[in-house]
């Protein structure tokens, strides 16, 4: 080809590129207005499918323990033929829901905000589901699942995130969140923490019990000065981790093998550790700890909404409600849940209907610009400023 | 070229007595007298795709950079800014992590040379015929399974008491835990089939007369290696380098499962689109390695390497 036709053949290459995305750069920010959807008035019979997005463990079919099944019960009673995603981090969640695959979506305090906002879930009628009276009444109209007095899903369930440690190879046995920070490096290279930006809030409820005069009052509202002393503490911290975890297989995994022996985890993980053989134990240190408080939600854009409120109504059930509780290692949310655990003491042992120690946990919520302790003379950090600080921490 | 036309006397029966020939074609006749038609007819499809598929992903990637995303909602606002990428270049995060992706993808590209070097030789020159066939499916093996399995085996082969400890105790050494030095021993392990195939086709073109003649004028085997050899191998080291060198900077899976607490472009990239959900500033990052790569392609297609590949 001579090079004449190829510079030209380049330049009409180019050009049809431009072409193909002149349909992409605007110079203005996109508005969009919260569109009022009609709120559904009864449940019809279901669509045949519903696709689920929830965290690891909320949504078993037997396929992990035989014995621990209560998707086919559902899939029977409803003819709703149920697909499952499991998620690691809110995160994730948020990024998922917004394709809108999902009819359905077990949403975190700090997931839940930023769907609502986002316009990614809808808002729930309460009146049709049957179990919704039976729910403890200090989870309902919460913040986390509540915007201007609607309604936007169905409580499932709450809990504390935990110290866990080997007992065969921490000695003693320790009582306060300082073994993964400020004494981490007694166990260096074999601590992990939880790996998202929302960890943050874990340094900050440590720095409110042992920092006073830094003066946090909530550990999801930090100014500029109190977030850095939290990233501070974390980049110490960050010199002893082994790893982070997102996926609660790989942190059990790294238990079992020992190339984990301290930090944080959910119940769930400790469950299958024990399982697994290893030797683990967990506990809410003294400082207390952060939490989440789930809410089941549905899908905006959601073909399958009769499928998707029979789900929000069935895992909202006593039985099924105590099963779940039971297996993840949370508290149930409907109150009737408590006779029917296997383990008659499991409400006991989570504080089930303690509403003082429900309110000691600082529960997962997205931090914003605008104070969430009520502070107006400054500004608070927001999430984004987390995330880039997270970032940072790592390295 | 005029096609010819038949005049027929009157009456006279059809193709009788004439020369059969085939029925005009006016499609290829056309085809045939403008070549720049012709042209148009075969190059559409395939620069239609790699248009479309390629060229206008990258500029959508390039575009991306320059937005913004509302962080509470996660909606990507389309108005232009240079933030991302001023973020990207100057923050001393991301250059760290930038130099860290780099001397990964470095040495695992140097550690791949060294070990494919004598066992691509030994296959290409000193194997007999059947050897040499057993040799290169032996090689090719690995790349039958699946790229996960062999990260979360090598998982488990560092993991406290895994293979590597249990081997390493006798004579005191222990395993690297998870971290860069496991995403350099992972990747070293699963991309070197990419680096020694190459070389071993540049050893299989180099003949065995142009080595007798070297040794035939005096040069010692050494010599012949340095002088004979690596010349006419440089094209095929080349050819590896590119495999190992960019899919090393770009990984994002190995980093997960045995980086530990390390991060790389790829799992920047990874977490700003999965889990904080910045698609621009994701974009930002992936054009880094999108740029080195370049620029190392650049460098090496003067080498003739590209040709070999």
């Amino acid at each position: 080809m001579a090079p004449r036709t190829k510079a030209s053949l380049v330049v009409g290459v180019v050009a049809a590129a431009a072409l193909a995305l002149s349909g992409c750069g605007t110079s203005g920010g996109s508005g969009s207005s919260p569109s009022a959807q009609p709120v559904k008035t009864e449940i019809g019979t279901g669509e045949g499918q519903l696709s689920i997005l929830g965290w690891p463990g909320y949504v078993e079919d037997g396929s992990n323990d035989p014995a621990v099944d209560w998707v086919h019960p559902f899939e029977q009673e409803t003819q709703c033929k149920v697909s499952f995603k499991p998620f690691g981090t809110s995160d994730e969640a948020v990024t998922l829901m917004r394709t809108g695959q999902y009819d359905v979506v077990s949403a975190s305090g700090d997931a839940s905000l930023r769907l609502i906002a986002g316009q990614d879930v809808q808002p729930v009628n309460m009146s049709l589901l049957k179990n919704y009276p039976d729910i403890y009444p200090f989870l309902k109209d919460k913040a986390w699942n509540t915007v201007n007095g609607i309604n936007y899903g169905m409580p499932h369930g709450w809990g504390a995130n935990l110290l866990m440690y080997s007992t065969d190879k921490v000695t003693p046995a320790p009582t306060s969140w300082s073994a993964v920070f400020d004494d981490a490096a007694k166990n260096t290279g074999k601590v992990t923490a939880y790996d998202s930006p929302i960890y943050i809030a874990d340094a900050a409820v440590y720095l409110m019990a042992h920092k006073p005069e830094l003066n946090i009052k909530n550990p999801y509202a930090l100014d500029k000065d109190q977030l850095a002393a939290a990233v501070d503490l974390l980049k110490q911290q960050r010199t002893h981790i082994g790893e982070y975890w997102s996926d609660v297989v790989k942190e059990v995994q790294a238990f079992t093998s020992g190339s984990t022996v301290v930090g944080t985890t959910w119940q769930v993980g400790a469950n299958i550790a024990a399982t697994d053989g290893a030797k683990v134990a967990t506990l809410v240190p003294e400082e207390g700890a952060t939490g989440w408080s789930d809410t089941w939600m549905i899908g905006s854009k959601t073909k399958n909404q009769n499928c998707a409120y029979k789900w929000l109504d069935y895992i909202a059930s006593p039985k099924v409600n105590a099963q779940v509780a039971e297996y993840f290692g949370e508290s149930p949310a409907n109150a009737k849940s408590c006779e029917l655990t296997k383990d008659p003491k499991h409400c006991e042992t989570y504080h089930s209907g303690d509403t003082a120690y429900a309110e000691k946990i600082w529960y997962w919520t997205t931090p914003v610009a605008d104070c969430l302790d009520g502070r107006k003379d400054v500004k608070c950090t927001d999430y984004s400023q987390w995330t880039k600080s997270w970032t940072e921490i790592k390295g | 070229m005029a096609i010819q036309t038949q005049h027929l006397p009157p009456g006279s029966p059809r193709g009788s007595g004439g020369v059969p020939r085939a029925k005009a074609n006016t499609f290829s006749a056309l085809l045939h007298r403008r070549p720049r038609l012709r042209l148009a007819a075969l190059l559409t499809a395939p620069a239609g795709w790699l248009v479309l598929v390629y060229i206008a992903a990258l500029a959508a990637l390039l575009i991306t950079a320059f937005w913004t995303v509302d962080t509470f909602t996660g909606e990507v606002s389309t108005v232009w800014t240079t933030e991302n990428i001023v973020t990207v270049l100057t923050d001393p995060v991301y250059q760290r992590i930038t130099l860290r992706t780099l001397w990964i993808a470095v040495a695992v590209t140097v550690i791949d040379m060294i070990l494919a070097l004598p066992i691509a030789f030994f296959i290409a020159k000193v194997a007999g015929a059947r050897w040499e066939k057993l040799l290169v499916v032996a090689v090719l093996m690995p790349l039958w399974a699946s790229y996960l399995v062999k990260a979360y085996a090598w998982r488990n082969v560092l993991a406290e008491g895994g293979l590597l400890e249990w081997l390493g105790a006798p004579i005191g050494l222990s395993s690297p835990g998870y971290g860069e030095t496991a995403v350099i021993l992972t990747l070293s392990y699963i991309w070197l089939p990419y680096m020694i195939l190459p070389i071993y086709a540049g050893f299989d073109r180099v003949p065995d007369s142009l080595l007798e003649a070297s040794g035939d004028l005096g040069a010692k085997p050494l010599t012949t290696m340095r002088l004979v050899m690596l010349p006419l191998l440089v094209p095929s080291i080349i050819a590896g380098t590119i495999f190992t060198f960019s899919l090393s900077l770009g990984d994002y899976i190995t980093a997960q499962i045995v980086g530990g607490a390390t991060q790389m472009l790829g799992t920047v990239v990874y977490a700003n689109v999965g889990a904080a959900n910045n698609l621009p500033f994701a974009a930002a990052v992936s054009l880094v390695p999108i740029a080195i790569i370049m620029f190392y392609l650049f460098i090496v297609r003067r080498s003739g390497a590209l040709n070999s590949l």
